[in-house]
């Protein structure tokens, strides 16, 4: 902030552990997720090895869940990489979304950081960068944190397989979706702005998800067209 | 600790498809300078895109489901703190799951 009317992007240290600390509470969130990865991993027959070289180079629980629910012997090479294509393309926008930060980078602090992008790190840097935030490196910060304690978290579910097994609909399975719910607070910005747009998302989530289709499409149906509804609104205002 | 062929070759396709969806959107939005409606549809997605991830999430669960979320939503207002609308919406959920 040296007296310029736009203050510059800037990628320090100091970002990057602010990002770790803010991403703590996020970790309570993602871990039972990645209990039940390493469980699954485990009794689809993947070593502790390669369950952690999926983890983490994948680093994307519900592509890594979908490719092991259809997980055979030999490994399903197509399938595997068609479902990551599928269930991940969600993540697209998020990067385009993140430009004013990620415009200003190069090298591995472009092309590395966009590799620990996750929704939660997109949607604590979305709220942080309409709050003024500068600090590129706060993106890979929450990002690293995550990774680690998803590392952590998927080694746990495949060593402890058998006894940590949560039954189906354990009320800590709530966490994850709680997170998103808890994540929605400090983007509502008023209800002339997204009101109806948030209202279109659900109702055509909602309605993709009644007519059967899988991942990613109702995620996908919802939020671009809320989000094409929010830009119609706000571009007819002006 | 066994690391088996066709078993990397499918990480590795996973792995591949998956930076593609990371840093693919990206490079085409820099690539291709985007007409003002999609710029302005990208500034308003984080709502939508979580909106559209809750909404099937809760509806699979019920009323219960939703009444949890409205705790999580009042717990996270009144708090400002993440940790804590997590854990009141697990909570809730718990004591959701004992009275039904």
């Amino acid at each position: 902030m040296s007296g310029s009317t736009e203050p510059r992007v800037t990628f320090t240290r100091h970002g990057i552990w602010r990002g770790v600390r803010q991403a703590m509470p996020l970790v309570i969130g993602t871990f039972p997720f990645g209990l039940v990865v390493g469980i699954l991993s485990d009794a689809k027959g993947l070593s502790l090895l390669e369950t952690l070289v999926m983890s983490g180079l994948v680093f994307a629980g519900s592509s890594q869940l979908l490719a092991l629910e259809l997980w055979s012997d030999p490994a399903p090479i197509l399938a595997a990489t068609l479902a990551a294509l599928v269930v991940n393309m969600r993540l697209a926008p998020m990067g385009a979304a993140l430009a004013p930060w990620l415009d200003r980078l190069r090298g591995w602090r472009l092309w590395g950081t966009l590799a620990t992008l996750v929704d939660h790190s997109y949607a604590l840097s979305a709220a942080d960068q309409r709050r003024g935030g500068r600090d590129a490196g706060f993106l890979l910060g929450v990002g690293l944190a995550l990774w680690l304690f998803w590392m952590v978290a998927v080694a746990i579910g495949h060593v402890f397989g058998a006894t940590v097994r949560l039954p189906p609909g354990h009320p800590l399975y709530f966490a994850a979706v709680a997170t998103f719910c808890a994540i929605l607070v400090p983007v509502w910005q008023g209800l002339r702005r997204d009101l109806l747009p948030w209202a279109l998302a659900a109702a055509m989530a909602l309605a993709a998800w009644r007519a059967g289709l899988g991942a990613p499409w109702p995620l996908l149906a919802g939020a671009l067209s809320g989000a094409a509804l929010g830009a119609w609104l706000e571009l007819r205002r002006r | 600790m066994t690391l088996r062929l066709d078993v990397l070759l499918a990480i590795i396709g996973m792995a591949l498809a998956t930076y593609l969806c990371r840093a693919g959107g990206y490079a085409l939005f820099r690539a291709l300078r985007p007409p003002r409606f999609v710029e302005v549809t990208l500034q308003h997605l984080p709502g939508p895109i979580f909106v559209a991830y809750v909404a099937p999430a809760l509806a699979a669960q019920g009323a219960k489901g939703f009444a949890a979320a409205a705790v999580v939503v009042a717990a996270q207002a009144a708090t400002r703190n993440l940790a804590a609308a997590i854990a009141a919406g697990v909570g809730a959920m718990w004591l959701l799951g004992l009275a039904a």
